[in-house]
């Protein structure tokens, strides 16, 4: 019998080219997330008002600050939303054109919103997993901390914190980066904790892998799933706080904007007769949140599916 | 159990001069204060005002007489910019409001939050469920500051059913707003715990067991799964009370309901110290007394749990 040799090479061949793709968990995960149909129309819900937030000033007729004297006095006659004018929104009370105003009140809150998030992120990981990671009497001191700082009824400090020290973006981003990272520090705390005993780590440690690279390989990437999933819900949570503050008025100030102080503006003027001062920037407040909240339920289903 | 409330309490009360210091500590490094406004006092009447506040002497000193005063006399001071009334005038005249539509509101979310979450998860995938879901996740993004400009809009300006704003102990229509405005967020919140944990529950191998006895349905669900069900309810219960009492600063400035919140904000706006340590310290004691009540009600539920 004699064997094909040049069949026998292209099998030899097709075997080392097509060497079994395995499907890491993060590509698992990944195809989840696709599928999930609330997930993705969340995910296009945020894609097009980041691009409204981005581009969206180009196609303003008329600046935020610039009032037009040909409404003013008479905005519910003349203020409404029109093409032909320019005012795509209608204008505010004062004649300011309400497009350029949400464009830029979307700038602001989506910014406090992220950054406000990103801060909890990094301290609440760094926190958590320090804590989690050293435990003993550091863990303790360290958990307790955070105890006492969650019983303080954080929002009548933040307004504290903004009246005492000016109203300005800044201490806005300190206050709320300040109280936000408590929840994220627990949770990164308890699962560093579930992982350090895992047989994986105890292997890698059993090799001789030096502790900061089990930090860096095998613990931090574990972390990743819940960090993601959580920071996802913290950014609406973010704009939450913001639009609260804001809207007591005391959070951004003129001629700064954002959601919560033009959903303010708007529910203020609103026997006036002119409700789409209300209706345009409470309508991209509500759609975001709903967004975020897909997009982080989709992201949770997705990384843990027996959790479904 | 007694001990188990005692040790919370001896973290409970550290906590509370925490605050108490922290708050008093940040008001002092502060620019500006109570009596700077727009025209410059004289010095010698400043000077006058200071010594009678107080305001001069070491900040340690300051701390423990304003500490003393509460423990001892349960008093306040008096506010800084309103000199004929005292903190606990003003935190009398409010608090009652506060906790009347606070309390109500908290029922409310509990209530309907719960029944909407164990009807979904007893019917689940059926168009009940869908119906409970698409509730929760649609009031998810209603808070409170929303909820207000929406049912003023709709209740008073087109169907004139209710007062816009104001309070009246003796007329509830005066409650409805501000009650349905503060619940809904965490009604949505509540409802969604609910499921997933009654969901959870009732696949677990402890109602099965109830069901193969032949045990009616309603006695599976009062008897053996609203129980553990409710343990991760319970828990949200704490940072519910707390944006309750939150919320009452929208709510009063929205319907002008004159609660503690009002005063919180005025007396921000106005630096008076005294008033906002005031409210500030009543509200910290309610959230750590009631995080304690949730603790112990938790621990009460599930015996696993010992601290």
């Amino acid at each position: 019998m004699v064997i094909d040799q040049q069949k026998m090479q292209s099998l030899s061949d097709r075997l080392v080219q097509d060497e079994v793709k395995g499907r890491s968990p993060w590509a698992d995960a990944r195809k989840r997330f696709w599928r999930n149909k609330a997930a993705m129309f969340g995910l296009t819900i945020l894609v097009l008002v980041a691009l409204f937030a981005l581009v969206g000033g180009r196609f303003a007729v008329w600046s935020n600050e610039e009032l037009d004297f040909s409404v003013m006095g008479q905005v519910a006659q003349m203020g409404q939303p029109s093409l032909e004018n320019g005012h795509y929104f209608g204008t505010d009370n004062l004649g300011r054109d309400l497009y350029a105003r949400v464009v830029q009140g979307t700038q602001i809150s989506l910014m406090v919103g992220i950054v406000g998030a990103a801060i909890a992120v990094i301290v609440g990981a760094l926190y958590g997993a320090t804590a989690g990671y050293v435990g003993g009497r550091t863990d303790q001191l360290m958990m307790r901390t955070v105890d006492i700082l969650m019983s303080i009824p954080y929002m009548f400090v933040l307004i504290l914190l903004l009246v005492m020290f000016g109203r300005s973006m800044s201490m806005l981003f300190l206050g709320i980066g300040l109280i936000s990272w408590l929840d994220m520090s627990r949770i990164v705390r308890g699962q560093t904790l579930s992982l350090k005993n895992r047989e994986f780590i105890e292997a890698a440690r059993a090799t001789g892998v030096s502790s900061f690279r089990i930090i860096l390989r095998h613990i931090v990437p574990n972390l990743l799933g819940v960090v993601a999933v959580y920071a996802t819900l913290l950014v609406p949570l973010m704009i939450l706080t913001e639009s609260f503050i804001s809207f007591l008025g005391l959070g951004v100030q003129e001629p700064l904007t954002s959601w919560g102080a033009l959903i303010s503006e708007g529910a203020g003027t609103m026997n006036y007769g002119t409700l789409w001062q209300l209706a345009f920037p409470l309508f991209f407040f509500v759609i975001t949140l709903f967004g975020f909240f897909f997009v982080g339920d989709g992201l949770r289903d997705a990384l843990d599916p027996k959790e479904r | 159990m007694f001990a188990f409330i005692l040790r919370r309490l001896a973290v409970a009360i550290p906590t509370l001069l925490l605050l108490i210091v922290f708050s008093f500590v940040l008001m002092h490094l502060a620019p500006g204060g109570p009596f700077t406004g727009e025209r410059a006092l004289p010095p010698a009447v400043l000077a006058n005002l200071e010594r009678q506040y107080g305001l001069n002497d070491p900040l340690w000193l300051q701390i423990w007489n304003y500490l003393y005063n509460i423990v001892v006399h349960f008093d306040f001071g008096p506010s800084f910019v309103y000199p004929d009334r005292t903190v606990n005038q003003l935190i009398a005249a409010g608090f009652p409001v506060t906790l009347t539509y606070g309390a109500l509101s908290f029922l409310a979310a509990v209530i309907f939050g719960v029944s909407l979450g164990v009807v979904a998860a007893i019917w689940h995938n059926s168009w009940v469920d869908y119906l409970a879901v698409g509730i929760s996740i649609g009031a998810q993004v209603l808070p409170n500051f929303v909820m207000a400009p929406l049912l003023v809009l709709v209740f008073t300006l087109w169907y004139r059913l209710l007062p816009g704003g104001g309070w009246s102990f003796n007329d509830p229509s005066f409650w409805i707003m501000p009650v349905i405005a503060l619940a809904t967020s965490y009604m949505a919140s509540i409802a969604r715990i609910t499921r997933s944990s009654m969901l959870e529950v009732l696949g677990s191998n402890h109602i099965r067991t109830a069901r193969a006895k032949g045990m009616p349905e309603h006695r599976v669900i009062i008897r053996h799964a609203l129980k553990p069900a409710m343990l991760p309810v319970i828990s949200y219960l704490g940072p519910v009370f707390v944006s309750m009492i939150t919320g009452s600063v929208v709510i009063d400035i929205y319907f002008s309901t004159g609660g503690i919140g009002k005063a919180f904000v005025d007396s921000a706006l106005n630096r008076d110290y005294a008033v906002m340590m005031g409210v500030t310290i009543l509200i910290g004691t309610l959230t750590i007394l009631f995080n304690l009540l949730v603790d112990v009600l938790y621990a009460w539920i599930d015996p696993k749990i010992r601290y």
